[in-house]
């Protein structure tokens, strides 16, 4: 049996095209002879069949480091730079390490993995990986509690969508995104840089908001993702004056209808869109008519091969795009006997759209009736002076729980007003919500967290 | 209590301490809403830091039990 011709990422990072590069606030590195560079100090070929852990704290360095390892390792772990200190010992055993690419060497000299690589700013490297196999793709979910799962994935299944869509419709796209490159929204992205033809601005841990916009106009960025949170964000700093890209995604929380108005408004010359994936269940579909939700024939095997399915009100997901499995010996089935990823995200139908609702473990329970904090977000967030909003659970003597929510009220509102906000607000969550819905106690809070993974802190959920 | 009601469109009976607080028309969700309000304002809930906490029967019992936390 001959295997069929395995790509790898080095194949789409030829020098027939110039001026590619991929740059961080202190980093500009040309992609035009990266070929012939290396972060490894050209030990790539140690790393030859071994099950690779990428734990470089250097984002730009860990994305290059990808591409000389994708078709040479066994597999590849990617890991985010907050992982946990105290999980690392089970994804070695779990993931069977057998090498570590790092740019801390000395932290990871006592892990008990034998081999150990620095990784370093690229440098003229005198040979050449050559492309030897399809590697395993490891990620690990953002999940908030407990140790990650390690999710895996193939170079064609994370690509999927992005040969599906064809080549970006401009000519030299400039790609950046609100999300760090090793988890899975960042990652699309930053594939579709290197697979398309394009140049990639990426994040700065620590940057202030205003200066990172200011970088990304003076790098030209033409396409960009974040999740709702991050857009909100920006949306409020009053930064995005003079921004102006062509190509706005969403991905990774519920798009309501204010946040994507609000980006209309701010970028109205550029395409918006929400898409919907995830790190198991890869990327699912996207929405480009600028409203929430999604049209109810998207259910259905669709043109590109994506499969879904409603059931017991959470979407399911089958296509040659989601992860295999998850890693591990005591890992759990990550699709049914169907081969469906249950996504765990819950939708409802309305009219000829189904809507997103929230996490099936988010939901509230007051004194026997449920809700989403989601759909009272959506809600609230409706508010011309609101930014943001957070629905949560509050343990209460006489129901076991009610809801309350915490507000950002959008630039340039009158703080002296809030009580007359407040009373607009419950008036319509009155008007559009079954009463165990309304929030009991409306707060105004200055900011409201955000998890590493740019979602809206959800500690009780 | 006026407050909530109106929010909850209850029409609250004229109040006086042996007013059972079914016939004030609030639901527990009603109730729920006040003690919460009540917790903000006050700092204080009764219900759930006192562990022998009757559940109470009328307005008078409802007052009594926010008077009786010990300061």
């Amino acid at each position: 049996m001959s295997p069929r011709e395995v790509f790898a990422l080095r194949d789409y990072l030829g020098p027939e095209l110039k001026g590619r590069t991929i740059s961080d606030a202190r980093q500009n590195v040309s992609l035009t002879h990266i070929l012939e560079e290396t972060c490894l100090v050209g030990r790539f070929g140690e790393l030859s069949g071994r099950s690779v852990l990428l734990a470089v704290a250097d984002q730009l360095i860990s994305g290059i480091a990808m591409t000389e390892i994708d078709g040479v390792a066994r597999r590849m772990l990617l890991c985010p730079p907050d992982l946990n200190a105290d999980h690392v010992k089970t994804l070695i055993e779990d993931a069977e390490i057998d090498a570590v690419v790092t740019d801390q060497p000395a932290r990871w000299a006592d892990v008990g993995v034998y081999l150990v690589v620095a990784a370093r700013p690229p440098v003229r490297s005198g040979t050449r990986a050559k492309t030897e196999r399809a590697t395993e793709w490891l990620m690990l979910t953002s999940g908030t509690s407990g140790a990650p799962k390690i999710v895996s994935h193939t170079l064609e299944g994370l690509t999927g969508a992005i040969v599906a869509d064809g080549p970006a419709r401009c000519d030299r796209p400039v790609w950046a995104t609100f999300y760090d490159i090793r988890r899975y929204g960042g990652l699309q992205i930053f594939l579709r840089a290197v697979i398309g033809g394009g140049s990639m601005v990426l994040t700065e841990p620590g940057e202030p908001l205003a200066d990172h916009i200011a970088r990304l106009q003076v790098r030209g960025v033409t396409h960009i993702s974040g999740t709702p949170s991050h857009w909100r964000k920006l949306l409020m700093s009053g930064s995005a004056f003079g921004f102006a890209p062509r190509y706005v995604r969403l991905s990774g929380e519920i798009a309501d209808q204010a946040v994507l108005d609000g980006l209309s408004r701010t970028f109205p010359a550029a395409s918006i869109g929400h898409a919907y994936a995830s790190t198991e269940a890869g990327v699912g579909f996207a929405v480009n008519d600028g409203l929430e939700g999604f049209p109810a024939e998207l259910v259905g095997v669709n043109r590109d091969g994506v499969e879904m399915k409603v059931e017991d009100g959470s979407l399911r997901i089958r296509s040659m795009r989601t992860a295999h499995a998850y890693v591990g010996p005591h890992a759990a089935d990550l699709t049914d006997r169907d081969g469906f990823v249950d996504t765990g995200d819950m939708v409802e139908r309305r009219g000829d759209r189904y809507h997103f609702v929230g996490r099936r473990g988010g939901i509230i329970n007051i004194g026997g009736l449920k809700v989403h904090p989601e759909e009272i977000e959506a809600v609230i967030n409706r508010h011309a002076e609101v930014r943001m909003s957070r629905a949560k659970s509050r343990r209460s003597p006489i129901t076991g729980a009610i809801v309350v929510a915490d507000v950002i009220l959008a630039d340039g509102s009158d703080q002296s007003r809030a009580a007359a906000i407040r009373d607009k607000i419950l008036a319509e969550c009155r008007a559009s919500l079954a009463s165990h819905k309304v929030p009991a106690v409306i707060r105004f809070v200055p900011s409201l967290d955000v998890t590493p993974a740019g979602k809206l802190a959800r500690h009780d959920a | 209590m006026r407050q909530v009601a109106s929010e909850q469109q209850v029409t609250l009976p004229p109040l006086d301490d042996a007013l059972s607080l079914h016939e004030t028309g609030f639901d527990s969700l009603g109730f729920a809403i006040l003690v919460a309000r009540l917790e903000d304002d006050l700092g204080i809930d009764p219900f759930t830091i006192s562990e022998d906490a009757s559940f109470p029967l009328t307005i008078g019992d409802f007052i009594r039990a926010y008077e009786n936390v010990p300061a």
